[in-house]
C-alpha cells in the first residue's frame, strides 16, 4: 500500500508530484493550475469570505467522509449569509503513512462535491506532519462568495417571522457516534452532508423575504436558535411535534442520553422568513430531496426575549438550552 | 436475533392524548386528597423527565414533587473525585469512567481539567470498553473508576468477570456503587423531609426486583410506585400514587410492568454477589455517612482494588462543598433548587458550584436547563 511520507510535504519533487497527480488532476481549474504563490480573482458587489477547518472521525462515515464535508462546510457557510460560493482554498494536513489511497477518495470526493454548487478551489497547502501528530488527516478550507442578498443576518430576525427548518435534525452527529464507537443498531442512519447553496438560490430565487438562515453544524439546532434568539433579541417559540427526528436518530438519543436538538448536522439548516412567505418557502425547499421534509418548527415573539422555548404536544412548555460542554452520554 | 428497532425504545410513551388524558384523570382525582401529596423522585432520571416535559405544569397545586439522591455524581463525595484525580496522575496510567464523572469538581481540578493537562482520561460509553483499552495497552495500567447505583453495577461485575477468567493483570477497579435503600432510609429517618410518596426508578428494579422497596411502605406509611422514565409512565405513576393516598393506602406497586417484577434479574444478582460486598461505610456528599449504602470488592479480589493497590497515593481526608452550596440540602429533599442563593448566579453547568449542578442528571442541572423562569 502506498502511503503518503515526510517527503511529500518536504517542498521538492515529491510535494510537486503530490500536487500536480492528485490535487491538480481532481481540482483543475483555471486558476488553480497557474501555481501562483496567490490566486487572483475577479469579482463584483459584496464578498462573504470564511473558514474551517475538519477533524472529524472516523474520516469515512455512512453518507460522506471529510472530504465532502470540508467542500460542504465552508460553502454552507457563504450559502447561509445569501451568498453564492465561487472560490475555495484547501489545506492539506496529513499524517505521515497515511494511505495514497485513501487520501485519493476523499480528494475525489471533494471534486464531486464542489460540481453542485459550481465552487472551485483555486489555492491550497499541503503539510506531511510525523505521526502522531495530527490523527489521520486535517483539512483547512476558506471560501469566498458573491453577496446575492444583502441583510440575512443572526441580528436581522423580527417579531412574527416564521422559523423552517429543512429537515430531519441529528443525523450528522448521530450517525459519526454510531461508527466512532462501533454500534450496529441500525443499518438505515446516514450523514445529512450536504451542499445547501441550490436550495438557498431557490429560496432567493423565488424573491422569498429571508431574515436569518444558518446550518445547523455543531451545538445543533439548539445552538441555532439560542444564537439567533440572543443575537436578534427575540423569543423563539417552536413546537416540539414539529421538528422531525428519524426514528434512528431519537433511537440512538434514548439509548445514551442525548437530545436530538443537540446533535451536530452538515446539511440541515433554519430558516427565518416573513410570514406571508412561509407556505412558500417551505415549498421551494421541498423541491429539493434533501429538504422534502421541510417544515415550520416556530416563530419569533416577543415573550421571552433572548430565550428559546419549546411546546410539548400536550402542553407543557421549557426552555430549550445551549448544549453544554462536550456531548458524554448519561450514566444510567 | 431480530433486529433491534430503535423507535420500540420509546413508541407510545410520550402520546400527547394519553398524557392529556392521565392529566386530566389526576386533577380529578387529587382533588379528594386530604392533603398535598409530596411525591420524592428517588431517582435523577425521574427528576429529569419530570423537568424536561414540563410535568409540574399539567398536575394540580396539592401534588409537588421532591428531587431525592438519586443521581450518582451528585452524591459523589470530593475526596472520592480526588482519588480518581490522583490516580490518573499516577504514571503510564489510563483513567476510564462514565460520562458526567469527567466534569465533576474534586477539591482542586476536574478529571477534565486534568485531561487538558494530558492526564490520559477516558470516557467510556460501555464498561466492557475497558476491557479493550486495557489489552491495547499492555504496557499501562488502566484504572476503572466504577460509578453509579444498582443500574450499572451488573455491568461492573460483568467486566469483573471478564478480567477475571480472562486473567487480564492491567485492569483495576475502584468502586463506588452505590445502594437506593440506604439512602431513602436515611432521608426518611432523619424526621425532617415531608414525604407522603415515592416513585422508585424502574431501572434499579430492572436488577434488584421491586422487593428492595417493600420495607418502606411499612416503616414509613408511604406508598411506593416503581415507574418507568417516559412520561407516560411518571404520570402514570402519578395517578398510582395518588390513587393509594386517596384511598388511604400504603403499598408497593409497580407501573413499570412491562419488565420489573418482584424478583428482578436473578442472574445478575448472584453476578454481582460474586465480586463485589456491602461496603460498612460511604460518605454521601451532602449527605454524610450512610452505612451499608455502597458497595467494594470482595476481599478475594483485592488484588484489583485500586483503593487498596496504590493506596499510597490516594488521599483519606473527607472534603465538605463549598460553603454556600445547598446541595446537601436539596438531596436530603428539604430544599428545591431555586432556594439556593447562588442557584443560576454563581452557581451555573458552565462553572458548578456543587454537583447537583454539574451532573445532567442532576436536580440543579434540570431546573437550570428547562425551568428558568417558566418555574
Amino acid at each position: 500500500m502506498k502511503q503518503v511520507q515526510l517527503s511529500h510535504g518536504g517542498g521538492g519533487e515529491e510535494t510537486n508530484k503530490l500536487i500536480h497527480d492528485l490535487f491538480y488532476r481532481h481540482f483543475k481549474n483555471d486558476i488553480l493550475i497557474k501555481a501562483e504563490d496567490a490566486a487572483v480573482l475577479q469579482t463584483q458587489g459584496k464578498i462573504a469570505f470564511t473558514t474551517d477547518s475538519f477533524t472529524v472521525s472516523p474520516l469515512f462515515f455512512e453518507g460522506g467522509d471529510i472530504g465532502k464535508l470540508a467542500v460542504a462546510g465552508t460553502v454552507n457557510d457563504l450559502s447561509m449569509m445569501g451568498a453564492k460560493p465561487l472560490y475555495l482554498s484547501s489545506a492539506f494536513m496529513i499524517e505521515e503513512g497515511f494511505a495514497f489511497e485513501e487520501l485519493e477518495r476523499i480528494v475525489e470526493s471533494m471534486a464531486k462535491e464542489l460540481e453542485k454548487s459550481g465552487a472551485k478551489i483555486v489555492c491550497g497547502d499541503t503539510k506531511v506532519v510525523p505521526r502522531g501528530s495530527v490523527d489521520k488527516l486535517f483539512i483547512n478550507t476558506a471560501g469566498i462568495g458573491a453577496v446575492m442578498r444583502e441583510g440575512i443576518s443572526s441580528q436581522a430576525i423580527k417579531e412574527g417571522d416564521v422559523i423552517i427548518a429543512s429537515r430531519d435534525i441529528g443525523r450528522h452527529g448521530a450517525t459519526v457516534l454510531m461508527a466512532r464507537e462501533g454500534l450496529e443498531v441500525s443499518a438505515d442512519l446516514g450523514s445529512d452532508c450536504e451542499t445547501l447553496w441550490p436550495a438557498v438560490e431557490a429560496l432567493l430565487a423565488e424573491n422569498i423575504s429571508v431574515s436569518a438562515l444558518r446550518d445547523a453544524t455543531r451545538g445543533g439546532l439548539a445552538a441555532v436558535l439560542n444564537e439567533w434568539a440572543e443575537n436578534s433579541d427575540v423569543c423563539l417559540e417552536i413546537e416540539e411535534a414539529a421538528i422531525k427526528v428519524s426514528d434512528e436518530v431519537q433511537g440512538i438519543c434514548e439509548m445514551f442520553g442525548f437530545e436530538a436538538t443537540d446533535l451536530a448536522n452538515e446539511g440541515t439548516f433554519v430558516a427565518a422568513v416573513a410570514p406571508m412567505h412561509a407556505a412558500f418557502a417551505v415549498s421551494a425547499l421541498q423541491r429539493f430531496g434533501f429538504c422534502r421534509d421541510a417544515a415550520v418548527i416556530g416563530r419569533a415573539t416577543t415573550q421571552y426575549p433572548g430565550k428559546v422555548v419549546l411546546h410539548s404536544a400536550f402542553g407543557s412548555r421549557r426552555f430549550l438550552d445551549l448544549p453544554k460542554g462536550e456531548l458524554l452520554p448519561r450514566i444510567c | 436475533m431480530s433486529e433491534l428497532k430503535l423507535k420500540d425504545l420509546y413508541d407510545g410513551f410520550r402520546d400527547p392524548a394519553t398524557i392529556r388524558m392521565l392529566a386530566a384523570q389526576i386533577g380529578e382525582e387529587a382533588k379528594a386528597l386530604h392533603e398535598p401529596l409530596r411525591i420524592m423522585e428517588v431517582c435523577g432520571g425521574h427528576t429529569h423527565t419530570i423537568m424536561k416535559y414540563g410535568l409540574p405544569q399539567l398536575l394540580p397545586d396539592n401534588i409537588d414533587f421532591i428531587h431525592g439522591p438519586g443521581c450518582p455524581v451528585c452524591i459523589m463525595p470530593k475526596e472520592r473525585i480526588d482519588h480518581a484525580i490522583a490516580l490518573a496522575r499516577m504514571e503510564d496510567t489510563i483513567l476510564v469512567t462514565l460520562g458526567d464523572m469527567i466534569r465533576v469538581p474534586g477539591s482542586q481540578s476536574s478529571l477534565a481539567a486534568e485531561r487538558a493537562a494530558g492526564r490520559d482520561i477516558r470516557p467510556l460509553y460501555t464498561p466492557m470498553d475497558a476491557l479493550k483499552i486495557a489489552k491495547e495497552n499492555p504496557d499501562k495500567r488502566v484504572v476503572f473508576f466504577a460509578i453509579g447505583f444498582e443500574t450499572t453495577t451488573p455491568m461492573t461485575a460483568a467486566l469483573l468477570h471478564a478480567v477475571v477468567t480472562q486473567k487480564v493483570d492491567n485492569l483495576y477497579f475502584h468502586i463506588n456503587h452505590v445502594l437506593v435503600p440506604p439512602a431513602i432510609d436515611a432521608i426518611m429517618s432523619d424526621g425532617q423531609a415531608k414525604i407522603n410518596a415515592f416513585i422508585g426508578p424502574s431501572h434499579v428494579s430492572v436488577i434488584t426486583g421491586a422487593k428492595i422497596y417493600a420495607p418502606l411502605p411499612q416503616k414509613y406509611g408511604t406508598p411506593v410506585v416503581v415507574c418507568g422514565f417516559e412520561p407516560v409512565d411518571v404520570m402514570q405513576g402519578i395517578l398510582m400514587a395518588v390513587r393509594q393516598q386517596k384511598e388511604g393506602r400504603a403499598e408497593l406497586e409497580i407501573e413499570y410492568s412491562r419488565s420489573v417484577t418482584m424478583e428482578g434479574n436473578v442472574k445478575a444478582q448472584q453476578l454481582i454477589d460474586m465480586y463485589l460486598q456491602p461496603r460498612s461505610h460511604f460518605r454521601w456528599r451532602g449527605i454524610g455517612d450512610i452505612p451499608d449504602s455502597a458497595l467494594e470488592l470482595r476481599d478475594e479480589f483485592a488484588y484489583l482494588d485500586a483503593e487498596k493497590v496504590f493506596a499510597e497515593v490516594l488521599p483519606t481526608e473527607p472534603i465538605d462543598d463549598h460553603k454556600l452550596c445547598i446541595c446537601g440540602t436539596i438531596l436530603k429533599g428539604l430544599a428545591k433548587p431555586m432556594e439556593c442563593k447562588v442557584f443560576g448566579t454563581a452557581c451555573t453547568p458552565n462553572s458548578p458550584l456543587g454537583s447537583c449542578m454539574v451532573s445532567s442528571e442532576g436536580a440543579c442541572n434540570a431546573y437550570y436547563r428547562y425551568a428558568g423562569v417558566l418555574g
